[in-house]
């Protein structure tokens, strides 16, 4: 068990340092010169060739990217473009606020699905299934912005219930958390729908209730626990979507966040927060990852033995 | 009957074989009905895009100053925007743009993953390794994060928002196509094919791939309305180009600042950005069941 952690904690480091090297050359390889980016299009030759100079950008690119390397390892971001802010600072500031609402979404969309999900499978084709499986598809289809801006719609502008923007307080919080968490509640819903309608059909329920175990106690004991386990090995990526749907999210309900912070620096043409941001959200998906990994590990028994 | 249990009419207590799937009209399935709406809605759409003079009443350029901010009425269905201009028919016009967002970056994006799928999948060893190790590393990163990376550091262009958005969904592709390969590879024909000295290319291309392209098909289809949604969202976000006719995620965008006093600007082009992926996914998942080898209902 332990060695399987270890395993795959090693593998971690590649696809975290792969992800930095993807970053770097997704911005840096590309065609598109940063500095006249930041300069922009009708700056004079010095003022392009002073930034180039002052950010380090015209030193060969395998140069570059050893020190983007080891900063970034450090926890060196650099220095925003925009702000001569340290990027790091400006990071850690805005990540608790995203990681509150990621957290809020990733919870209701687990509720949400997996109890749906299981409701819907177990009253197969009757109303109540209908219905899941309509949410679930609008979910899955509805684009999360879009989504957000009906939620305010509905609750601010018209009910007046709920507060439209801003951070800090927990009604702040519903509508936004609600808005990114659908999709993944959507996604669960249907997917652990399949899970359970298959580990139904399979010969062991069979038995079991043949032997004459009452029904919840098959539902509950049994099946749930082996149709769970494909949702908890998405539950990784989700998580990661979550962050990134946060950029949107946050946008729209004028939250502060990482999201508010991507989109600025998307305004900004602020390179080394986009640059940080991606890589946080990479490191994020790639912990959460190997969290599950390891979660799966221990919850099925079969995956330690191959291992 | 007595409750003991979640529910009596569960499907725990039916007996295998007795769920029939559901009637919506005698001789029709549902499921038939909800695939004859979807296609009939995505050639609907198809039409708008390619046509979309025949449908729109007005020029979607036309900002008629006198009507700014109108709710929907006879006049303007949908209501017009903040310059005047009618709101039905710039979602119709705007129609082309997403709909060649989806489906061209959704072509690239397949092609190149199941070069490299195919690659990776009949080489094996290092080669394969190596490009699933960048596969995986792109997976890492999440699909509209990695299109915002690609669009700003190309620049705003609609070409280069196709582009990112392909080189997003990439590595689902290549890895499906991937699996796809490892599994065939190992069959009979494709030995016996080596035994007389087809070269590779030739197994690899008239051997292998037609066998990939059911579960392409399907992810294919549902990439589609994937790529809609992180398009659009480019677009919301003001990494899309602005264009004269602008494209339905810009418009949300532009909305935002009316809500108050004009919903239903952004309410429509949401509305037709869902239609369109519901739509999509729904031919997908009719597709996936359709090709699906191991559904054989009891």
């Amino acid at each position: 068990m332990a060695k399987y952690i270890v395993n795959r904690l090693l593998a971690s480091i590649p696809v975290i340092i792969g992800s930095l090297t993807i970053v770097f050359l997704i911005i840096h390889w590309l065609p598109g010169d940063p500095a006249q980016m930041i300069a922009g299009d009708d700056a004079a030759p010095e003022r392009v060739a002073f930034l180039r100079e002052q950010f380090g950008l015209n030193r060969p690119l395998w140069q570059q990217y050893l020190s983007y390397l080891w900063d970034s390892l450090r926890g060196d971001f650099g220095v925003s473009f925009a702000n001569s802010q340290p990027v790091l600072d400006r990071l850690l500031a805005q990540l608790p606020a995203t990681l509150s609402l990621a957290a809020m979404s990733i919870l209701l969309a687990v509720v949400l699905g997996v109890v749906l999900g299981v409701l819907s499978a177990v009253y197969k084709n009757r109303l109540f299934d209908y219905i899941v499986r309509v949410i679930s598809l609008l979910g899955v289809s509805m684009p999360k912005f879009w989504l957000g801006i009906l939620l305010i719609l509905i609750f601010s502008v018209h009910f007046q219930l709920l507060p439209a923007i801003g951070n800090g307080s927990f009604k702040q919080l519903i509508m936004p958390a609600f808005a990114l968490g659908v999709t993944g509640a959507g996604m669960l819903a249907r997917m652990i729908r399949n899970s359970v309608l298959e580990v139904i059909g399979e010969p062991f329920v069979v038995t079991l209730r043949a032997k004459g175990l009452a029904d919840r106690v098959v539902l509950y004991k049994h099946v749930l626990r082996n149709a769970l386990l494909p949702a908890i090995t998405v539950l990784g990526t989700l998580l990661g979507e979550m962050l990134s749907g946060a950029v949107v999210t946050e946008t729209v309900f004028s939250r502060q966040g990482l999201g508010k912070m991507v989109v600025d620096a998307i305004n900004q043409k602020d390179i080394p927060v986009i640059q940080a941001a991606i890589l946080v959200t990479a490191v994020f998906t790639v912990v959460c990852n190997l969290l599950v990994d390891i979660s799966y590990s221990y919850i099925d028994p079969r995956v330690r033995k191959s291992s | 009957m007595p409750t003991n249990t979640v529910s009596t009419d569960t499907i725990l207590s039916k007996r295998i074989g007795n769920d029939r799937p559901a009637s919506g009209w005698p001789g029709l399935s549902l499921s038939r009905m909800l695939l004859g709406f979807s296609l009939a809605v995505l050639a609907f759409m198809l039409v708008c895009a390619v046509a979309p003079q025949w449908i729109a009443p007005y020029s979607p350029t036309d900002m008629m100053t006198d009507r700014l901010l109108q709710p929907p009425s006879k006049a303007h269905l949908l209501g017009t925007d903040q310059f005047g201009r009618d709101v039905w028919s710039l979602i119709v016009y705007g129609s082309r743009q997403s709909l060649t967002m989806g489906v061209a970056s959704v072509v690239i994006g397949g092609l190149a993953g199941t070069v490299i799928g195919l690659i990776a999948g009949y080489c094996g060893g290092v080669v394969d390794s190596l490009f699933m190790r960048i596969n995986d590393i792109l997976m890492t990163i999440p699909g509209i994060l990695l299109a915002i990376a690609i669009a700003v550091a190309l620049g705003p262009s609609f070409f280069n928002v196709i582009l990112a958005i392909s080189v997003a969904s990439i590595p689902g592709k290549a890895r499906v196509v991937r699996s796809q390969v490892l599994s065939i590879r190992s069959r009979p024909f494709v030995e016996a094919a080596r035994a007389i000295g087809t070269p590779h290319l030739e197994i690899m291309v008239r051997h292998i791939l037609p066998n990939c392209f059911s579960p392409l098909l399907v992810m294919m289809t549902i990439g589609v309305g994937t790529s809609i949604l992180v398009g659009t969202g480019l677009s919301f976000l003001g990494l899309g180009v602005i264009q004269e006719i602008p494209d339905w995620g810009y418009m949300l965008s532009q909305g935002r600042s009316y809500m108050t006093v004009a919903w239903w600007i952004s309410t429509f082009p949401g509305l037709a950005i869902t239609l369109l992926v519901v739509v999509v996914n729904l031919i997908g998942d009719d597709l996936r069941d359709r090709l699906d080898p191991k559904k054989g209902r009891v």
